[in-house]
């Protein structure tokens, strides 16, 4: 994809809105390669490193959570002596308020945390810094995610990225996590963001300082990590296999690999004028 | 300044004159240019009380947007509306003498040609998996300025190559020729036409009801946007296809007008025939290999897409395979489309005084965290969503319905996910 084009304001301040995947299940098991505490003091180095590049650089803090998402630090409301403390009391308050919304069904694995969610609160406070005028700092979108893609997030993550392309705010992503993230790739691939699954999570510090510290304008000049072949394949709906060729509903759009009379999420029968049918409430 | 009809050319000493009034009338003082240039009576408004305030354009968009919204919503109810995803659709551009006209700066033809690539960039935005055709009327004949294709840089090209005004419009030709494009498309399609019409009358060689009636029967949606006057044929025709009839006022206008055909129609049933389209997914093209492309006819290094049927390279998608015709597309050309099947529900308005809640309302938007009280603590305009009952203010409201799709709040419940 074409790389971001900056625009006319204040070449090299930045908006980093850090994404941070705060999943219990995910930190607790063995698909961590690094407790969350170290994990977080690394993270908190960096965001004071961003922090230092330039007076006027902003950070915004957002936790992905398994049942809620929430803001935890806006670097505007001044209190440089105190930042690390109001953080982490606010992240804490967070990760209790999550935990009650608990509902006591089982999750298999690791779950997946609510990325839909941050991420559609992250444009639309990027919105609100687009509306304050013309003098304002880049805005970009940093996701720390360790937990796995969940499906039913797919329409919902797809919908946050085509909005990022078109105010042209990159996505980057670093996944702490063992697998890749096939919903983040695509992500930064489509808004022109990084995509890093660090292979020494130990010195996670070194490479987010190297890669994701800096801004927009000067990434032109550094060789970052360049896409490795995104598979924008789709999976067909009744197996979930990967298909080179398949069958549109040319009304919903779904996606099969073999011919059927009928579709299976709309009703439509293939071939024939349909009747009046407004489709039921369903998402896929 | 004086009126150059009743000068005499004499001699010199007049000449001087005249340069020295046309000096003066370039030379407009700057109080002189706020009246002839600016305009700056039109910025005012009345209020209730008769005194004159300058246009809050803010509250004025958001109430516009929240008028459209309560508008729609009415008339869709709760049920979801199927919507015609894979769309054929022409624009007619009238280029005969009227579109000469000025009323429009700098003439009515420049201004549809700059809305209308605005249109092509938003529509193939908006509809990956549809295609667009051109046609113009011009000397009382229809010509088809490009034909079907989903690839907007051609269309443009196209449009702006060939600006000129001249000669009647003719409506039937115009219908004639579309009709029998659009018969060769396949039956899934939802037909489509938006004709952009300046003259205020039209010249037919036959009867036009009869064409009209031709295109009722294709199921071909004709649209008009009128320039300049309400005729009673494009409300006719308009209203025998389905179709929406309005009229521009100024530009702006004619933009919101255009733009509105931009995202899918509702679609009606019987107009389409659902079936199963086969389309590819190709895989892109492995860096370093120098393959010869099958768009361009030359030899490429790299990159494109590899068709999974013939194995042709192509440079970009969505297209057509040019060697075995098998449509390719990727994923998120599909997803694209999505948020027009599942639509975030309007939200409601929020009435200013909930004297018992109002200690629960909260202090700031969830989306953005503005604050939702002004200065004086007093409660300003926000929204609400009836699903996960977070509230919002109206500038997020607007972004969200317009462009992100997706409710924060009820994204950010676990409540609403379904996991497959």
């Amino acid at each position: 994809m074409t790389p971001v084009s900056s625009k006319q304001y204040a070449d090299d301040v930045s908006l980093l809105m850090v994404l941070i995947d705060t999943n219990p299940l995910f930190w607790s098991s063995t698909a961590a390669p690094l407790p969350f505490s170290k994990f977080l003091s690394q993270v908190l180095s960096f965001l004071n490193s961003i922090l230092l590049l330039n007076q006027l650089n902003q950070v915004m803090v957002i936790a992905t959570g398994l049942n809620s998402c929430d803001y935890i630090y806006d670097s505007s409301l001044g209190l440089t002596t105190q930042r690390v403390e109001t953080l982490l009391q606010k992240l804490e308050e967070f990760v209790i308020k999550d935990e009650e919304l608990n509902k006591d069904d089982s999750v298999d694995g690791i779950g997946s945390s609510l990325l839909s969610g941050s991420l559609s609160m992250a444009l639309c406070y990027i919105q609100r810094v687009f509306r304050s005028g013309s003098l304002h700092p880049q805005p970009r979108i940093l996701c720390m995610h360790g937990s796995q893609d969940g499906p039913g997030q797919y329409v919902a993550i797809m919908n946050s990225i085509f909005s990022a392309q078109r105010s042209m705010v990159p996505i980057d992503s670093c996944v702490i996590g063992s697998q890749h993230s096939a919903f983040l790739q695509q992500a930064s691939y489509i808004t022109g963001g990084v995509y890093l699954k660090p292979q020494q999570p130990d010195g996670l510090f070194q490479y987010l300082t190297t890669v994701f510290a800096t801004d927009l304008h000067s990434r032109s000049f550094l060789q970052l990590p360049k896409p490795v072949g995104v598979d924008f394949r789709a999976s067909c709906f009744c197996h979930k296999n990967t298909i080179d060729m398949g069958y549109i509903c040319s009304v919903c759009l779904s996606i099969f690999c073999k011919h059927h009379k009928k579709c299976s999420t709309c009703g439509s029968a293939f071939g024939q004028p349909q009747t009046n049918v407004s489709t039921s409430n369903q998402k896929t | 300044m004086s009126n150059n009809g009743k000068r005499k050319p004499m001699n010199g000493e007049d000449d001087d004159d005249e340069e020295d009034d046309e000096e003066n009338e370039r030379d407009l003082e700057a109080w002189e240019k706020a009246y002839a240039d600016e305009r700056s009576w039109e910025s005012l408004q009345e209020d209730e009380s008769g005194l004159l305030r300058p246009i809050d354009n803010q509250a004025l968009h958001h109430a516009q947007y929240r008028r459209r919204l309560r508008s729609l919503s009415s008339a869709s109810a709760t049920s979801r509306i199927q919507k015609g995803l894979i769309r054929y659709l022409y624009l007619v551009l009238d280029l005969s003498r009227a579109a000469g006209e000025m009323d429009l700066r700098p003439s009515r033809m420049v201004v549809v040609a700059k809305q209308v690539e605005a249109f092509i960039r938003e529509f193939f935005d908006q509809n990956p998996l549809s295609q667009i055709g051109l046609v113009a009327i011009k000397d009382g004949v229809a010509q088809c300025l490009t034909d079907l294709g989903g690839s907007p840089e051609s269309h443009i090209k196209a449009l702006m190559g060939k600006l000129g005004c001249s000669g009647e419009a003719s409506l039937q030709n115009a219908l004639e020729l579309v009709h029998e494009q659009l018969d060769q498309i396949p039956s899934y399609g939802h037909r489509e036409v938006i004709i952009l019409y300046s003259a205020l009358s039209t010249c037919d060689p036959g009867d036009v009801m009869e064409t009209i009636q031709k295109c009722k029967k294709s199921k071909i949606r004709c649209s008009v946007i009128g320039l300049s006057a309400e005729l009673y044929i494009c409300k006719y025709l308009c209203q025998e296809t389905g179709g929406l009839y309005s009229v521009a006022l100024d530009e702006a206008h004619l933009k919101d007008l255009i733009l509105e055909h931009a995202p899918p129609p509702p679609a009606i049933a019987e107009f389409a025939i659902a079936n199963l389209i086969k389309m590819g997914f190709p895989q892109r093209a492995a860096e370093g290999v120098i393959s010869i492309c099958s768009c361009h006819k030359e030899a490429k290094f790299g990159g494109g897409y590899i068709c999974p049927r013939c194995k042709a390279r192509v440079c970009e998608l969505p297209t057509e395979c040019s060697i075995c015709g098998l449509t390719l597309v990727s994923s998120p050309h599909l997803a694209r489309s999505y948020h027009h099947l599942f639509p975030v529900t309007p939200f409601d308005d929020v009435a200013p005084m909930l004297l018992p809640n109002q200690h629960r309302r909260p202090k700031s938007c969830f989306g953005c965290q503005q604050s939702l009280l002004n200065p004086g603590n007093m409660p300003i305009r926000c929204v609400t969503c009836p699903k996960c009952k977070q509230f919002f203010c109206l500038d997020c409201d607007i972004y969200i319905h317009e462009s992100l799709h997706n409710c924060p709040g009820c994204e950010s419940l676990k409540d609403s996910k379904s996991v497959d």
